[in-house]
């Protein structure tokens, strides 16, 4: 920048008119903006407007073909005392989130320390953990689950080794909803490579150090790998945590798009697809889409404020 | 990694034999989870080539006989054959690549390497939009698509990235940006380069690594992308791959099995091949930002 205007005093030669303040304004700042003139069109057009169009459609009543009806607070109002459908998706995605995010992070970080340990072919192993969650999120996989999970799927064969009859999971109530915790689990691979970067992060010394000292491996797990460790899980956590409340297509492919059976299924973003594109109330599913939003930024909120308290930062 | 192997020594001081049952045991381990992990993969693979009575009554994952029966009548199980799906997803997944290096890295160089007023105020409000729920857009964008009569075209999908739509690539490119020393930029200035030259003859040629991790997930996303395709794509000749399959699950899929599998087999492979080759991209890519996958 000093440079830039050093060259352009020189150019311009003392006996010529001092450029104007317009074009002195332009030749600083126009050509950051024009580079930026693609972002502008897309962050104003469609996110910063759009984001106010469907806070207003959030109070109306809107089909799409009639304009919308201002209704105030009603939509809000009936989320939470008339509808049990939205107690039912939050609970749903509460516990879909509850469940999976710790589940995948431990294996996550079990099997990373495991190939931590200077273990032969860890580039093989990485690659074979790291393929499922690689191809997980594509249709194809979820079709897969369900036919594994069906009935008279692999899973109650492998089970039926064991002389062990199991139930019907995509089907049953009960079950449907642990196999798309069981997809999500098995796709630990990407958490891994994570951990795995910040496990080699942590200088050696402090291993040598703690183990001249007499601690044992355990003590060396707890006292010195995991508190390194903590801003990765964190960021992992977060990263997990809003991935699991936006998931969409295992839910929708699994429950045929229904979230059935009773509802078992019925991701918080399965149910807010289905009011504003199978029922076309948009001005309801507006009005889903804010409650998820500060759900989110309340999380992530209050995450990075208790941070302080157990992710370690210093050095 | 010998330097690992060295470090552990020093750290658990145990005697050589219980440090090799330690890692039969790990490798034992290991290896009956890689087995489990990837049981269901291969099983599906070995579906798609078994003849349609033999699916559900096997779980071995040798077939008896091998067939490309499912490959046939899956290509040919909706009302278009499959080159049409795979077609429009390749368009769509090679439009989002080119839009999104192309947008993002002019973002990302304005953001990293030129000055202007109030700079700081709009890369915070790019970083404001990188955990925002898609939901929160979704309708009012709907509604503007379906008024300038872009539902069932590929537009409603590719122009957002041509307009740097995807703030997580800005910010990895700006990061990358960043790292570059900026004397280039000086001398060039010095020079009397203009910044687009920089740009362009200085900044890109060096970027490829960002570029490349860029690339290939922006192909990924895409390649995988379902609800987009789902809410503005409702016409067959416009159907993607993943709208295909979950028409093919919906329609004929109890009656035709091993031509469900055939073409979800398929419609894995150009990611798998992207796995194959550039894996190194993907795990570095994954393990300095913590991409999604």
């Amino acid at each position: 920048m000093t440079a830039r205007a050093a060259s352009d005093e020189r150019a311009v030669p003392a006996r010529a008119v001092t450029p104007s303040y317009w074009s002195r304004i332009w030749t600083e700042n126009g050509p950051g903006y024009l580079f930026l003139l693609p972002w502008f069109i897309g962050f104003f057009g469609l996110t910063i407007a759009p984001i106010l169009s469907s806070l207003y459609l959030s109070f109306t009543n809107f089909d799409m073909l009639t304009a919308p009806q201002w209704v105030g607070m009603d939509n809000y109002v009936r989320m939470f005392t008339h509808d049990p459908k939205f107690s039912q998706s939050m609970r749903v995605t509460l516990l879909f989130v509850a469940f999976s995010v710790p589940l995948k992070l431990s294996f996550a970080l079990g099997v990373a320390l495991l190939l931590n340990r200077g273990m032969k072919g860890l580039p093989i192993y990485r690659a074979v953990f790291y393929l499922p969650s690689l191809l997980g999120a594509s249709v194809a996989i979820a079709v897969l689950w369900r036919t594994l999970f069906a009935g008279d799927g692999l899973v109650n064969k492998g089970l039926a080794v064991f002389g062990i009859v199991g139930p019907a999971w995509i089907s049953n109530p009960r079950f449907s909803l642990w196999t798309l915790i069981a997809l999500a689990v098995w796709q630990f691979g990407s958490p891994m490579i994570i951990f795995l970067a910040g496990l080699r992060q942590i200088p050696q010394d402090l291993y040598e150090a703690a183990s001249l000292d007499g601690a044992n491996k355990w003590r060396i797990f707890w006292k010195v790998t995991l508190p390194l460790l903590t801003p990765v899980v964190f960021f992992n956590a977060i990263i997990q945590t809003i991935e699991g409340f936006k998931s969409f297509t295992p839910a929708f492919i699994i429950s045929g798009g229904t979230g059935n059976p009773v509802n078992s299924t019925l991701f918080y973003t399965l149910y807010l697809y289905q009011e504003a594109f199978s029922f076309f109330r948009m001005g309801y599913a507006s009005a889903l889409a804010w409650v998820l939003l500060a759900i989110v930024a309340v999380f992530t909120g209050v995450s990075f404020l208790t941070s302080r308290f157990w992710v370690h930062y210093d050095s | 990694m010998t330097a690992e192997a060295q470090g552990l020594t020093v750290v658990t001081g145990t005697t050589p034999w219980r440090r090799r049952l330690w890692s039969v045991v790990a490798h034992v381990l290991l290896i009956g989870a890689s087995i489990l992990m990837l049981y269901p993969l291969l099983w599906m693979l070995s579906a798609s080539f078994r003849p349609e009575n033999e699916i559900f009554t096997s779980s071995s994952i040798i077939p008896s006989s091998v067939s490309a029966h499912g490959y046939i009548s899956g290509w040919f199980g909706l009302s278009r054959s499959f080159d049409t799906f795979f077609l429009n997803s390749l368009t769509i997944s090679l439009l989002c690549v080119a839009g999104n290096l192309a947008a993002c890295s002019l973002t990302a160089f304005a953001f990293a390497r030129l000055e202007f007023r109030g700079k700081n105020f709009w890369f915070a409000m790019m970083l404001g939009t990188l955990m925002l729920p898609y939901q929160v857009t979704l309708i009012p964008q709907y509604v503007l698509f379906l008024n300038i009569g872009w539902v069932n075209t590929f537009l409603p999908l590719v122009v957002p990235k041509f307009l740097a739509a995807d703030s997580f690539f800005i910010f990895l490119m700006v990061q990358f940006f960043r790292g570059l020393p900026k004397e280039l930029d000086e001398a060039a200035m010095m020079d009397g380069c203009s910044p687009w030259r920089i740009y362009y003859k200085i900044l890109l040629p060096l970027s490829l690594p960002v570029l490349t991790t860029a690339g290939i997930f922006t192909f990924i996303f895409t390649w995988d992308d379902f609800f987009g395709p789902l809410i503005y794509l409702s016409d067959i000749k416009t159907y993607t791959v993943t709208i295909a399959l979950r028409t093919f699950v919906d329609s004929t899929a109890e009656s035709n099995w091993s031509g469900l599998f055939a073409m979800s087999i398929l419609s894995l492979v150009p990611i798998f091949v992207i796995f194959l080759f550039f894996q190194r991209y993907l795990i570095e890519g994954i393990a300095t930002t913590g991409m999604k996958r």
